[in-house]
Parts: C-alpha cells; structure tokens; sequence
C-alpha cells in the first residue's frame, strides 16, 4: 500500500515458530513475515493458534522452537514488559484494562512506559521530569481526542460499554508509540455500525501513524477488506497465505472452515 | 461530658495507629491479593530497632528517617527473597509462609532483644494540652498518621510510580505490556507498607511498651479496621481504623461488662460482623461483571 511496504527487510519476521502445552501442539512452525505499514490478517478456525501466536509476539509465552525476529533483533530474549520500548503494542480479545482507573489513567499508563524518568529523579520531581509529564499530558490528551474519547475521560472504564473499552485499549496501545500493532479481535462484542467504524479507524491508524497491524478476527467482511495479506492457520499450521481473494478461493481454507475432505 | 470527649480524643489517637496498620494490610493484599499476617511483627521489629538506634544515642530526629529507611529495604527484601518467588502458588501456600514469617521474626526479636517489657520514650514529650484533654503523645500521633495518608494519597494519585503501582495491582499481564515491571512494583509496596507499618510500631510503643507481642493486638484491630472499611479500598479501610479506634474506646468505657480487658473481642466481633452482612466492608467496591 504505502511506498515504504515495499522495503526488502521485512519488520517483523516469525520464523518457524513451534508452541507445546503438554502433549499438544498448539504452533506447529508457523512462518510468515510482515513488511512494514502491512496491514496482515491472520484467521483460522477457532483453537487454530491464533492467540498462541499472539502471545508468543506479546512474549506472554515463549515459543518451544523457532524464533521471532522484529526490527532485525530476536524479541525471545527480552521479557514482556520490554515490549513497549522495542515498539510492539496489543489489545485483548476480551479487554484488558485497569478497570478502576479513569480512562485518562489507562492510557497514561501506557504513554508513561516510553518516559525515561527513574524513580531517584520522580521523587525528587526534577524538571526535566516535570518537563515530561507535560510531553505526556499532550501523548495522551492528543489519544483522547484521536479516539473520541473525551466524554468519558476522567470516568472509570469499569462501567463503560464494551465498544468504548475497546477504543481506551486502543488507545493505551497508541500510546507507547508502537511501530507494529497487535490486535486480538478487535470486532468480537462490536455491532454493524461499530464494525465498519473500526475497519476505517484500522486504515486510518495504519496511514496517519505509520503502525504496522498484525490482527487476529473473525469478522471476515472486516478482515478481507482491511487486509493487504491474509495468513490462514489451522491446527497449529499455517495452510495459506496471500492476498483476501487468493486466500478466499483456496481450497485448503475452504476445507478448514467448511469441513470436508482436502483436495 | 469530658469524660466522653477524652475518650473520643484517646479512640481517634488510637484509630490513627490502626489505621495505619489497616493501610500496611490494605497495601499487600493489593499488591498480592494475600493478607500478610506478618505485618505487626514487621512492625515490631522495626520498633526494636528504633530503640536500639535510641540506646545507642542517637537522636530522635536521626532514628526516625533511619527506621523508616531500613524498615523499606527490610519490607522489599522480604518481597524479593520469600514472596516473589511464590508467585501464583496457592492461598495455603502463602498463609503457610506468613505463619513462617510471624514465627520468624517474632523469634528473632526475642532472641536477640529478650521477652522483658521495656518503656519506650515518647517522641513528643510527657506533657498534655487543654487542661488534661489531650496528651502531647496523642496530638503527635494525629498529626504523623494524617501527614503519612496525606503522603501516600498524593504518592499515588500524583506520581507516575503512583500509577504504574496501582495499575500494576490492578492487571499484572496488562500493566507488563504497557511496559510496567510488576514484580519491581510488588516489593516497593511491600517496602512501603513495612515503612508505614514501622512509624505505626514506633508511634504506639510509648503506649503498649516494647515487647516482642507488642504489636499483636494492633494487628487484628487493624485487621478490623481492613475489613470494616474494604479490603479493596485504602481510604476505607484507613476510616475503618479510625472507626475501630473510637468503637474499641467507647466500648471499652461505656459498656460495664467489656472494661479495659475484653476490649480485644470487640474487633474480633466486628471482623465476623462485617464479614457475615457485608464481606466487602462498608466502602468496599464490588465489580460489577457485565453479562
């Protein structure tokens, strides 16, 4: 789509990435790579392994064997609170916020994890650390209204409907500046209106802010029209890969979702 | 009249105390999600240490800072040897290893200082203001218990560590993917609360004197004062000290058959109140799950 997704390096690279829980085989070296302002969907039948990867790439869980490999450097050996600083944002399938914080709160949490202030310089509230509170004042003012926001920004998001928790995870992920973005069924909970509203917002993310989008969803009219690759997995392996209507005539895939013999 | 004002006077000097350690309680079970029976021992051996910086020589004004001090690198300690690396174990688990930590420092505190009962010189003078209503020893421990809320409360709402510590209580995964290191953010709460539980030893010694089970009845009116308030929240279980302070004195005052010796049921009677009519306290907020 943009000019840079035509850069040789890709951003990030899976490669060959193998998940066990007991006896099994949850990622079966699964392989893909995403170049950058890719939007990439990755689908599959439920229990295909989706959210494995998911959380292999969050560094919630740590891949058996195989290797992932973001910006040129493997992510296996940084633990997960690092991720933000290396660039890599997420949402939850099922929304994961702090529930009794106000919404400003949530994504100041997210926006503070960029600041290098410590605790020494904190306690003593040097200036340049107020300096930064300002920078993030502005971080998180300029998300609020980004995502439209600001009718319920000083509430707490535990009362909040479903569609507008969505849009605080969001925006928390917006605000360590992430340059690949993970998002786990953004559509799941969301009506028609809602959805085609997010479909927009995906794109708009991707072109305004430069985000690469790695998303996981169901919701297949979203998926085939925001995508510019597909990755199909079933059964911890990936069967196809390729542009929505290439993937949406392949026979495999119709196999997978459908039921049916292969070929 | 008097009577009744002295007594409320005495019930708030004392709540201060509990609120306190109800705050040191509140703080871990954020942080952890356990109750840490522990705490008063915690607390007691600060206190000894105190003393023994006082014996020593050194001044007021240096012993205090320095107790705190060591008290919040003894709390993360603890944290980082014995707590962290429990992690997700089981509740039995961790009841298990606070009984361990009671005993432990408990002991250690006979073992190195001796059951004998010593007075402990109050910070602020013998003296009493108002025409005998209120002793110097009271208003000082008003005073220190509202400044350290006051401190706390800006900590938290104000500071980025603040934050990083209250949404890392909230939702561990989600605060490690914003980039927070919770197991960083568990001990300095530990630290915190063994800081605040230590200044609520140093402020209550003058009054029970210094032994190894002095801190054991303040820690279930504290406990009390937890519970009554909310676990979850830390404003209400600081009120619920308070509230436990002023209940325990009227009490203890006003009812013939209670008196000065069967103060201590009171709180346990609360606790079981409390728990039995509303289990999350009377400022404790209950999620509601969407369905």
């Amino acid at each position: 789509m943009s000019a840079r997704a035509a850069d040789t390096e890709p951003q990030l690279s899976v490669r060959d990435v193998a998940v066990r829980f007991g006896g099994i085989l949850a990622l079966d070296g699964v392989r893909f790579d995403l170049h950058r302002g890719q939007i990439l969907g990755l689908i599959g039948p439920n229990g295909a392994g989706k959210t494995t990867l998911f959380n292999c790439l969050s560094r919630l869980y740590t891949p058996a064997s195989g290797d992932i490999v973001y910006e040129g450097g493997s992510i296996l050996s940084s633990p997960s609170h690092r991720m933000p600083v290396i660039g890599i944002g997420r949402t939850f399938q099922n929304v994961s916020l702090f529930r009794r914080l106000s919404v400003r709160d949530n994504i100041r949490v997210g926006a503070h994890s960029t600041s290098a202030s410590d605790l020494f310089s904190e306690s003593l509230a040097l200036p340049w650390v107020r300096r930064q509170e300002t920078r993030i004042d502005l971080v998180v003012a300029e998300l609020i209204d980004y995502l439209d926001l600001a009718d319920v920004a000083d509430v707490p998001v535990n009362g909040l409907p479903f569609g507008t928790q969505k849009r605080v995870e969001l925006a928390r992920a917006l605000a360590i500046k992430p340059g690949l973005l993970l998002l786990d069924e953004p559509a799941g909970g969301l009506n028609h209106e809602e959805v085609v509203e997010l479909g927009r917002l995906i794109r708009q993310i991707r072109d305004e802010r430069g985000v690469t989008v790695l998303l996981v969803e169901h919701h297949m009219g979203l998926v085939m029209s925001v995508s510019d690759k597909i990755v199909v997995l079933n059964f911890g392996r990936k069967i196809a890969e390729g542009a929505p209507p290439e993937v949406q005539s392949n026979p495999d895939v119709v196999a997978a979702y459908l039921g049916g013999s292969t070929r | 009249m008097e009577l009744l004002i002295q007594q409320l006077v005495s019930g708030v000097a004392t709540g201060g105390i509990y609120a306190c350690m109800a705050l040191s309680i509140v703080m871990i079970y954020q942080a952890i999600h356990h109750l840490n029976f522990a705490q008063g021992e915690m607390a007691m051996f600060s206190t000894f240490i105190a003393w023994q910086l006082l014996q020593w020589g050194l001044p007021y004004w240096i012993v205090i800072p320095l107790t705190v001090a060591i008290s919040f690198s003894g709390g993360i300690a603890i944290e980082r040897i014995v707590i962290g690396p429990l992690g997700e174990a089981a509740v039995l688990s961790h009841a298990v290893v606070f009984i361990g930590l009671y005993a432990v420092i408990n002991s250690l505190a006979s073992f190195i200082w001796d059951f004998t009962t010593r007075p402990f010189p109050s910070p602020f003078g013998a003296g009493s203001q108002f025409g005998n209503l209120i002793s110097n020893q009271q208003i000082g421990m008003i005073a220190v218990t509202l400044l350290v809320l006051a401190l706390l409360y800006a900590f938290f709402r104000y500071t980025r560590v603040g934050l990083a510590m209250r949404a890392a209580a909230e939702n561990p995964t989600s605060a490690r993917l914003a980039g927070i290191r919770v197991g960083l953010m568990a001990a300095l709460g530990w630290g915190m609360a063994a800081a605040v539980g230590s200044i609520a030893g140093v402020l209550i010694a003058p009054i029970v004197f210094l032994e190894p089970n002095m801190m054991l009845s303040i820690l279930l009116y504290g406990f009390a004062g937890a519970v009554l308030g909310g676990l979850s929240n830390p404003a209400g279980a600081v009120a619920g000290g308070f509230a436990v302070g002023v209940i325990e004195n009227l009490a203890g005052t006003y009812v013939p058959v209670i008196g000065s010796e069967l103060k201590l049921p009171i709180a346990l009677l609360l606790i079981v109140i409390v728990l039995v009519f509303r289990p999350t306290g009377l400022f404790g907020r209950t999620i509601v799950q969407r369905v």
